[in-house]
C-alpha cells in the first residue's frame, strides 16, 4: 500500500513526488511512457514567467510567483541549467502600450517583484536587437529561462533516491473507491494507495472520467516552434514577448539556457498527442517573430518541434479532490505558465495532503542535492580529473555539443536511466546540434546497447514502435 | 604539457588530411601530426564501400576504403605522427591546438596547421520538411553507417530525397539489401549525380526517379507511416494541389553538405558565404597566416581525386610556409598576425627574396569572383608571383550547359582566357587551369578576376 500515487510524471507529478519526498512516505509515480516527462513538459517555451499574467486572486497567479522563488532554489539545489535574464513585453502602438501599463498593474498585485515600465530609449540601449518599431515595453526581472526537461528530472530523480518508486510503461486503465484506500488499475497491474494524485496533463480529463465526468473540458493546443543555432543564439539576451493582438497572442524570441535561439509559439486546438508541424504555422510564426526581432536569420533554424497545451475552458488551474473519490485529487488544466507553477503546485497539494490527513514526518536522511558532469562547462583541471578516473570522459560523441561518452554512460547509470536515443538526448544533450544527430546517433545507440545489455535492434529513437533499425544486413526475408 | 612545436598539425584523417599530411612530408617537413576523432584513419571513405574513387588519381576504380588504404599505408611510410580517436577542441590563430582524448585535454603547438575536417549532412529541419518526428528519418550518411559499418538495414520500403550521387547510391544500396525503393526523388529538373550513377544505381535497379519534386511533410507517430511529396517550379516553390503520397517506413536524406567550419570560426578565420567554407589563396592558406584548407571543409567536392589534388597542394604550401620561416614572421612565441583582419595582406610571407613561402610579402593579391552562371569560385585570392605554372580555380556553374559552352576569365573588360567545355552542370565541379603566361598583364589593382560561364556561340561575340 502507497501513501500516495502519482499518475503522471510531468512537471507537475514530479514537484508532488519532490516534495512528499522529504517526507517519510511510501510514494509511486506511475506514467504511461517509456520516459519520464513525455508530454507537455518535453515541449514548450522553457520560460519561468514572473507572473503578471494571470489575474490577481485566481490560484494560478498565487502559484505562479511563488513558483518562481522556489525554480531558482531547487535549480540551484538540483543542478539544473536556469538563466535569470529576465524579460520583456513589447508595445508597438497606443493599444499595446496600454496593455503593458495593465500588465504592470496586474503584476503588482501579484506582487511580481522589479516590474518596470520601459520607454523607447531605455528599451533600445536595453536589447539593441529589437525592432526600431517598437515604442515602450515592461520588463520584468525575475523571469528565467531552464531546462524543463532536466528541471523535472532533477525534481523525479531526487525524489526517487529518497525512496519514492517510478513505474514507466505503466498507463492507469481504472480508479476504485475502496474507502480508506484507492485502487489503481492499469496495464501493469493494480496499485493500492491511501490516496492518489492525478497529474496526467492533457490527459487529465481521461483519467478523471475513471472516477466521474470531469468538470472541466480539456482544449489540447499545439504550439510550434523553431529552435536556432547558437550563432544566432545572442540576438537577444532577454525573453521577448509580444502584446495579443487581433491575430493570437504574439509569438515570444528567447534565448535558450543552452545558448540557442527558441521563437514560437502559435496555438491550434487539437488531438492531445499531436507534436507535428505544419508549414503555414511555422511560416506565420516567422512572419510574426520578425517585426520583434529584425535580425533573425531563419536559415540557421536547426529543429522545429510543437508541444500540446492542457488549455480548458477554465481560466484557473483545477486542483481538487474528486467529488466521487475524495482520496483521489486532480492536478488539471495545469496550461501555462504550469511549469513555472509546478514546484509551488507540489507545495500546495502537500498542504491539501496535510488537511486531508496524512501525517508528514520528515525523514531523517534526507537527499537534496544533484550533481551531472558536464564536462563542456568544468575547469580544465577538473575534465583532466574526470578524464583521469574514466578516460570515456575524454572521448567526444557528439561533436556539435561536445557531449563526452563518459557523460552518457553516467545518464545510462543515474537512478532514471535513459532506454531510447532521445532520452539520452534530453539527459545529456547529445544530438542537440547544428547535425541534429546525423554523426552521433549510431555512436549513442552502440552505447546505449552495450551498457544496457540489449540488441542494437531494439534500441528505440522513442516510444515502443521507433526502433531505428529494422534487420541485420543479409536477413531480409 | 608538452613544450613540442610540430611544424605541422593537419586536422582530420580523411582523404584530405591524409593527402595533405603526405605531401607536406614529401616536400620536406618531418615533424607532422594528423589528429583524427575517429577511431581510423580514412574519414567518411571507410563506409562508401561502392566503387567510383580513384579514377582521376589512380587511373584505376577503386572503393572507398580502398582509396583511403592506399593514402594510409603512404602515410604509415613516412614518420608522420597520428592521433585518433582524439577531438580537437578549439584552434587559435597563434596555432594552438587544444585536443580531448582518453588520456585528457591538452594543447599541442605548431608552425602550420591544416583544416580537413569535412562537412556534414543537411537535416530535414535545414530544409524545413514539416511533419511528425518518427522513426526511420536518416540521413544517407548515417543510414550509410549503420548499414556498411554496423551491419544493419534501416527500412524496409524507402523514399530516397535527394538525387546526388549519395542519394543515388544509396538508393542502390537499399535495393541491394533487400528494401524497396519506392522513388529517388530531386528538386531540380536533371538529376544532380554522374550520369554514371544515375545508370547503375537507378536504371540498372528499376528505382523510379521523380525529378522536380520535394518531400513536405513526414507522417506517422513512432515509425515514418508515410511521406509527402510536392511539385516544385522553377524557384522551387511548392506547387499546390500536386501532393502525392509515399507509403514507406524510411526516408533518406541526401539533400546537400555544409563544410564543418567551427573551429575555423575559433581560429578567426573568415568564411565565404558562397562556399560555406574558408577564404583561401592559391595555395590554399586561409586570411590567417599559416592556416590552410582543403577537402570538403572548404568546399563541396563530387569526386575525391580532386580532394586529393587540392589537399597535396595544401600540404605543399604548408611545407613552404615552414620551410620559407613563414611562422618566424608570426613569431613562435605566439603572436601570429593577431588574427584575420592584416592576413591578407600580410599572407605570412617570410620576406624572403627568393621566396621561401614563396612570394612577396607586400604583394597586393588579385581577387577572384563569381560572374554569370557561376556559384563560387575556390581560391578567392591569388599572389601571382607565387604561382608556378597555373592559376588553379574550382567553381560550379549554376544550371546546365550543352555542347559548345565555355568558361570565360576577365579582368574588367579585358578578357584574360576563355576555355571550351562539352558539358557542365550544376551539381559537378569544374577546374579551369589558367597559364601564368595569360596572367602576365594582370594588375590586382584593375580589379578582380571574374570568372563567367557561357552558352555555345555566345563567346565568338
Ligand atoms: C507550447 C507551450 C508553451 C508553454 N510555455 C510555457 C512556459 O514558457 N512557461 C510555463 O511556465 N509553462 C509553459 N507551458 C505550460 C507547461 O509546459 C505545462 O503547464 C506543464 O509542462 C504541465 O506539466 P504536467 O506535468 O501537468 O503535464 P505533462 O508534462 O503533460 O505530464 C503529464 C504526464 O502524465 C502522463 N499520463 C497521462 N495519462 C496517463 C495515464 N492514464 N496513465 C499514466 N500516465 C499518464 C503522460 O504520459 C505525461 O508524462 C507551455 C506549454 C506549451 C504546450
Amino acid at each position: 500500500m502507497y501513501d500516495v500515487l502519482i499518475i503522471g510524471s510531468g512537471v507537475s507529478g514530479a514537484s508532488c513526488a519532490y516534495m512528499l519526498s522529504k517526507y517519510d512516505l511510501k510514494v509511486a509515480v506511475l506514467d504511461k511512457s517509456n520516459d519520464i516527462a513525455n508530454g507537455t513538459t518535453k515541449a514548450n517555451s522553457a520560460i519561468i514567467h514572473a507572473g503578471f499574467d494571470p489575474s490577481p486572486d485566481t490560484l494560478m497567479a498565487k502559484l505562479n510567483v511563488r513558483g518562481v522563488e522556489l525554480a531558482r532554489e531547487i535549480a540551484a539545489k538540483l543542478d539544473v541549467p536556469i538563466n535569470n535574464c529576465g524579460s520583456l513585453v513589447l508595445a508597438f502602438d497606443e493599444g499595446d502600450l496600454e496593455h503593458i501599463r495593465k500588465l504592470y498593474d496586474r503584476g503588482c498585485k501579484n506582487n511580481v517583484p522589479g516590474l518596470e515600465l520601459l520607454d523607447k530609449e531605455q528599451l533600445h540601449a536595453l536589447e539593441p536587437g529589437i525592432s526600431e518599431a517598437a515604442v515602450g515595453a515592461l520588463l520584468a526581472p525575475s523571469a528565467c529561462i531552464i531546462n524543463p526537461w532536466e528541471y523535472c528530472l532533477a525534481m523525479l530523480e531526487t525524489a526517487v533516491v529518497n525512496g519514492a518508486e517510478l513505474f514507466l510503461d505503466t498507463e492507469v486503465t481504472g480508479v476504485t473507491d475502496c474507502g480508506d484506500h484507492v485502487s489503481v488499475e492499469t496495464n501493469a497491474g493494480a496499485f493500492e494507495a491511501k490516496y492518489v494524485l492525478s497529474a496526467a496533463g492533457v490527459h487529465a480529463g481521461d483519467v478523471r472520467r475513471l472516477v466521474e465526468e470531469p468538470p472541466y473540458e480539456i482544449v489540447p493546443t499545439r504550439g510550434q516552434y523553431f529552435l536556432l543555432d547558437k550563432d544566432e543564439g545572442t540576438r537577444v539576451s532577454r525573453t521577448i514577448f509580444q502584446c495579443p493582438n487581433e491575430k493570437g497572442k504574439g509569438v515570444l524570441v528567447s534565448p535558450t539556457v543552452d545558448g540557442n535561439l527558441i521563437v514560437g509559439p502559435d496555438a491550434n486546438v487539437g488531438g492531445a498527442d499531436d507534436t507535428s508541424t505544419d508549414k503555414a504555422g511555422l511560416d506565420a510564426i516567422k512572419e510574426a517573430a520578425v517585426k520583434s526581432v529584425p535580425g533573425i536569420n531563419f536559415r540557421m533554424n536547426i529543429r522545429n518541434f510543437a508541444g500540446v497545451r492542457a488549455n480548458s475552458d477554465q481560466s484557473d488551474f483545477v486542483i481538487e479532490k474528486a467529488a466521487a473519490c475524495p482520496r483521489f485529487i486532480d492536478i488539471a488544466c495545469i496550461k501555462s505558465p504550469g511549469l513555472t507553477a509546478a514546484p509551488a503546485i507540489g507545495e500546495y497539494v502537500v498542504e491539501m495532503l496535510a488537511a486531508e490527513g496524512l501525517s508528514l514526518a520528515e525523514r531523517d536522511s534526507y537527499v537534496d542535492s544533484r550533481k551531472r558532469p558536464r564536462l563542456g562547462e568544468v575547469s580544465e583541471e577538473e575534465r583532466n580529473r574526470l578524464i583521469q578516473e574514466d578516460p570515456r570522459y575524454g572521448r567526444i560523441i557528439c561533436r556539435c555539443e561536445q557531449v563526452t561518452e563518459g557523460e552518457i554512460v553516467a545518464a545510462l547509470h543515474t537512478p532514471i536511466p535513459p532506454t531510447t536515443i532521445n532520452g539520452v538526448k534530453r539527459r545529456v544533450g547529445s544530438g542537440m546540434g547544428r547535425c541534429q544527430g546525423g554523426f552521433c546517433t549510431p555512436k549513442v545507440h552502440e552505447i546505449i546497447a552495450r551498457e544496457s545489455g540489449v540488441d542494437m535492434l531494439e534500441v528505440c529513437l522513442e516510444e515502443p514502435g521507433s526502433e531505428i533499425l529494422k534487420y541485420r544486413s543479409k536477413e531480409n526475408e | 604539457m608538452s613544450e613540442k612545436k610540430y611544424e605541422l598539425i593537419v586536422i582530420g584523417g580523411g582523404p584530405a588530411g591524409l593527402a595533405a599530411a603526405h605531401s607536406a612530408w614529401e616536400n620536406g617537413l618531418r615533424s607532422i601530426l594528423i589528429v583524427e576523432r575517429d577511431k581510423y584513419l580514412g574519414g567518411i571513405l571507410n563506409q562508401c564501400i561502392h566503387n567510383g574513387f580513384g579514377l582521376h588519381h589512380f587511373k584505376e576504380e577503386l572503393s572507398g576504403p580502398e582509396y583511403a588504404d592506399r593514402f594510409i599505408k603512404l602515410v604509415n611510410e613516412t614518420g608522420i605522427e597520428v592521433m585518433t580517436d582524439t577531438m580537437v577542441l578549439n584552434v587559435t590563430p597563434e596555432h594552438e591546438v587544444y585536443v580531448s582524448n582518453t588520456d585528457g585535454v591538452s594543447v599541442l603547438r605548431a608552425q602550420s596547421v591544416v583544416l580537413a575536417m569535412g562537412c556534414r549532412e543537411r537535416t530535414r529541419d535545414s530544409v524545413g520538411i514539416a511533419g511528425t518526428r518518427p522513426a526511420g528519418v536518416y540521413t544517407a550518411g548515417s543510414a550509410q553507417l549503420y548499414m556498411n559499418i554496423l551491419g544493419y538495414s534501416v527500412g524496409r520500403k524507402v523514399v530516397v530525397r535527394g538525387t546526388g550521387d549519395i542519394g543515388l547510391i544509396m538508393a542502390r544500396r537499399m535495393k541491394l539489401e533487400g528494401a524497396e525503393v519506392l522513388a529517388c526523388i530531386g528538386a531540380s529538373d536533371h538529376p544532380d549525380g554522374l550520369a554514371r550513377n544515375v545508370n547503375q544505381c537507378l536504371v540498372d535497379y528499376d528505382i523510379p526517379l521523380l525529378l522536380r519534386h520535394t518531400i513536405t511533410e513526414i507522417r506517422g507517430k513512432d515509425r515514418v507511416e508515410q511521406v509527402v511529396a510536392m511539385e516544385v517550379d522553377e524557384h522551387r516553390n511548392v506547387i499546390p494541389g500536386t501532393e502525392k503520397t509515399f507509403d514507406c517506413d524510411t526516408l533518406l536524406l541526401s539533400i546537400g553538405l555544409i563544410p564543418e567550419n567551427e573551429l575555423s570560426k575559433k581560429a578567426g578565420i573568415p568564411l565565404d558565404r558562397r562556399t560555406s567554407g574558408a577564404v583561401v589563396y592559391e595555395n590554399n592558406e586561409t586570411l590567417v597566416p599559416g592556416i590552410f584548407a582543403c577537402g570538403n571543409v572548404l568546399h563541396v567536392h563530387d569526386l575525391v581525386d580532386f580532394v586529393t589534388e587540392e589537399s597535396i597542394r595544401a600540404g605543399k604550401s604548408a611545407a613552404e610556409y615552414v620551410l620559407g620561416g613563414g611562422d618566424a614572421v608570426g613569431g613562435s612565441d605566439g603572436a601570429a598576425g593577431g588574427g584575420a583582419a592584416d592576413g591578407a595582406a600580410s599572407g605570412g610571407a617570410g620576406g624572403t627574396a627568393d621566396g621561401g613561402a614563396g612570394r612577396d610579402a607586400d604583394e597586393p593579391p588579385l581577387e577572384i569572383t563569381n560572374g554569370d552562371n557561376v556559384k563560387y569560385t575556390v581560391p578567392m585570392m591569388a599572389r601571382l608571383s607565387a604561382l608556378e605554372k597555373t592559376l588553379e580555380i574550382f567553381f560550379r556553374v549554376t544550371k546546365v550547359f550543352g555542347e559548345g559552352s565555355r568558361v570565360v576569365v576577365t579582368q574588367g573588360d579585358k578578357k584574360v582566357a576563355s576555355f571550351k567545355r562539352p558539358y557542365m552542370i550544376n551539381s559537378k565541379m569544374e577546374k579551369i587551369k589558367i597559364p601564368v603566361k595569360l596572367l602576365e598583364g594582370v594588375d590586382p589593382a584593375d580589379g578582380p578576376l571574374v570568372v563567367r560561364a557561357e552558352e555555345g556561340g555566345a563567346a565568338h561575340a
